[in-house]
């Protein structure tokens, strides 16, 4: 599925949530399902720090497509860590490069990717974005 | 003034208490970052900028001259406030940062390799970094006071880390991610009886009771305006006079000079040698517009007044299952650093921040002493003597809520 898609998608599933606390309570959920990244892969190579939560990503690149793994020990980052996984996992190099990511906005939790937050979702989606950009060129 | 009878007239000088954050009323508890601002600080800041705004010491002129003679005379409220000697003592600068970076680096002058200074567990990362750059620069070694489990210092412990080889022992009042008060008096008796000076970083004591310097014979005091009402980016250092002139200036540039030439500058007195160019003219003035606002209250008062909401606070919050304080000296100022069973303190944090909550979560700029504990961080309540009991109540049946959500 496109990356586009998949956003529209998300963005789908929150607008049957009419108040911020259902919408959390869905990113809570999201948040506790089983984790997305093997203990084995929880390495200090593989974190990345925000001041407030700490979010492990690790990538492997598989047939043309870039597979994503994370995790972050705060359950909200977790449930937007979900949703990004989502959106860029099983994805070819150049879609992740061009994507925009506009979900978030859509779903009204921008405020958790502002950098006052230091939650390390920010840092994340750099991070992402530099794995396709060094997938790509290895291709 | 009693502050439980007049707290809505309080209450009603500070305009932001009044707004509303997503979609619901502020209940701002997060005063050990910052605290709110009166009519009287901002106005205060308004009128200089409409009716006085002119450099200072400079000018011949009538703006100039008025200008210069209302910041000067807060530099002597500061003076009488903290019972300094002398207002020459009393240096204006950009905060409690600011200020110890200033006094760090002079020290570099003093120290050589085989020195020890000293540091607390307990400290705010303003008071770790300066001094550990000085070291790097100087080779001097940095000791510590180990903290206990209820955040309070072994004094006994620094006793034993005390010697000939110290020079200078640094620690806060009281500690903003814990609220322990600590005792300085006999942390300074002790250091001095070694011949080490002392600088206290009070920024989380000067909002919550009086401090006397002189009484205390302190080396060097520092706190920040904005914590106690006033305006960012203005700090008050005090320091003792045979300190601050034996100390370097820090910054170069105007005001600081008594004569320049290419060939070689010399450098004025105190209290303009560490007060270099334009300074936040209409900031120092507002701060002491806060200082007054505050001793207008009582700082008795508001002692009195914090101490009620901390008990409250700290009943209330013992309720919730599965909370764990940190910080459980018996002298604390009105903050309390608490997690919630296992959950991460930022997504209780987020919640409740959704119900116009605000507290801080994270480490407070004290990683050693979240360290201490092994915990990625606290959700920190901090309390003013603007805060009221019904926001105390709003805050429990908030984390209540989002404690269920995240369990």
């Amino acid at each position: 599925m496109k990356i586009k898609d998949i956003q529209e998608q998300i963005v789908e599933e929150f607008e049957i949530f009419d108040t911020w606390m259902d919408k959390y309570e869905y990113l809570i959920e999201l948040g506790k399902s089983v984790p997305v990244i093997d203990e084995k892969n929880k390495t200090d190579d593989n974190i990345i720090k925000g001041c407030q939560s700490k979010v492990w990503l690790h990538a492997q690149h598989d047939n043309d497509l870039v597979k994503f793994y994370a995790d972050s020990d705060a359950i909200i980052t977790k449930g937007i860590v979900s949703l990004l996984i989502r959106t860029f996992s099983n994805q070819k190099p150049d879609d992740i490069i061009n994507a925009s990511l506009d979900f978030i906005d859509d779903i009204g939790l921008r405020q958790h990717l502002s950098p006052n937050r230091a939650n390390g979702l920010n840092n994340m989606i750099k991070k992402i974005k530099f794995y396709a950009i060094a997938f790509s060129k290895t291709n | 003034m009693n502050i439980l009878k007049n707290i809505e007239t309080i209450r009603d000088d500070f305009p932001i208490l009044n707004t509303s954050v997503n979609g619901n009323k502020l209940i701002y508890l997060d005063n050990a970052a910052t605290s709110q601002t009166p009519n009287c600080v901002i106005n205060s800041i308004s009128d200089y900028y409409k009716n006085l705004n002119s450099n200072i010491h400079r000018g011949v002129h009538s703006l100039s001259q008025m200008a210069t003679e209302k910041y000067e005379d807060t530099r002597k409220k500061f003076k009488s406030h903290f019972n300094a000697k002398s207002s020459k003592e009393i240096i204006f600068t950009s905060g409690t940062t600011h200020s110890i970076n200033l006094i760090s680096s002079g020290f570099s002058k003093f120290l050589n390799e085989g020195d020890e200074i000293i540091v607390s567990h307990l400290e705010h990362h303003s008071n770790i970094v300066p001094w550990q750059m000085l070291c790097e620069k100087t080779g001097a070694k940095m000791l510590v006071i180990p903290m206990n489990d209820k955040g309070e210092l072994d004094l006994n412990k620094f006793s034993k880390i005390l010697s000939k080889r110290t020079k200078v022992v640094f620690v806060n009042h009281v500690s903003n991610a814990l609220g322990t008060v600590n005792d300085i008096e006999k942390i300074i008796n002790l250091s001095h009886n070694v011949g080490a000076s002392v600088l206290i970083d009070g920024a989380q004591a000067v909002p919550h009771f009086k401090v006397d310097v002189s009484k205390l014979d302190v080396d060097f005091y520092v706190c920040s305006a904005h914590k106690f009402c006033g305006p960012t980016g203005v700090g008050i250092l005090y320091g003792k006079k045979e300190w601050l002139d034996k100390l370097p200036p820090y910054q170069g540039g105007g005001e600081m000079i008594d004569e320049v030439s290419f060939e070689k500058t010399t450098y004025t007195d105190l209290p303009n040698k560490f007060e270099p160019g334009t300074p936040n003219i209409a900031g120092v003035i507002a701060s002491g517009i806060a200082l007054d606002y505050i001793n207008n209250i009582g700082l008795e008062e508001i002692k009195e007044y914090e101490d009620y909401l901390l008990d409250y606070a700290t009943k209330k919050l013992q309720e919730i299952n599965g909370l764990k304080i940190y910080g459980e000296s018996k002298n604390k100022t009105s903050v309390i650093s608490f997690n919630i069973g296992d959950i991460h303190p930022y997504d209780i944090g987020s919640l409740i921040d959704n119900l116009g909550i605000a507290v801080r979560t994270g480490h407070h700029c004290a990683q050693p002493i979240m360290d201490y504990f092994k915990i990625p961080g606290t959700i920190r309540v901090s309390f003013c003597f603007y805060n009221t009991k019904d926001e105390i109540d709003s805050l429990i049946s908030a984390l209540k809520k989002a404690t269920k959500m995240l369990s």
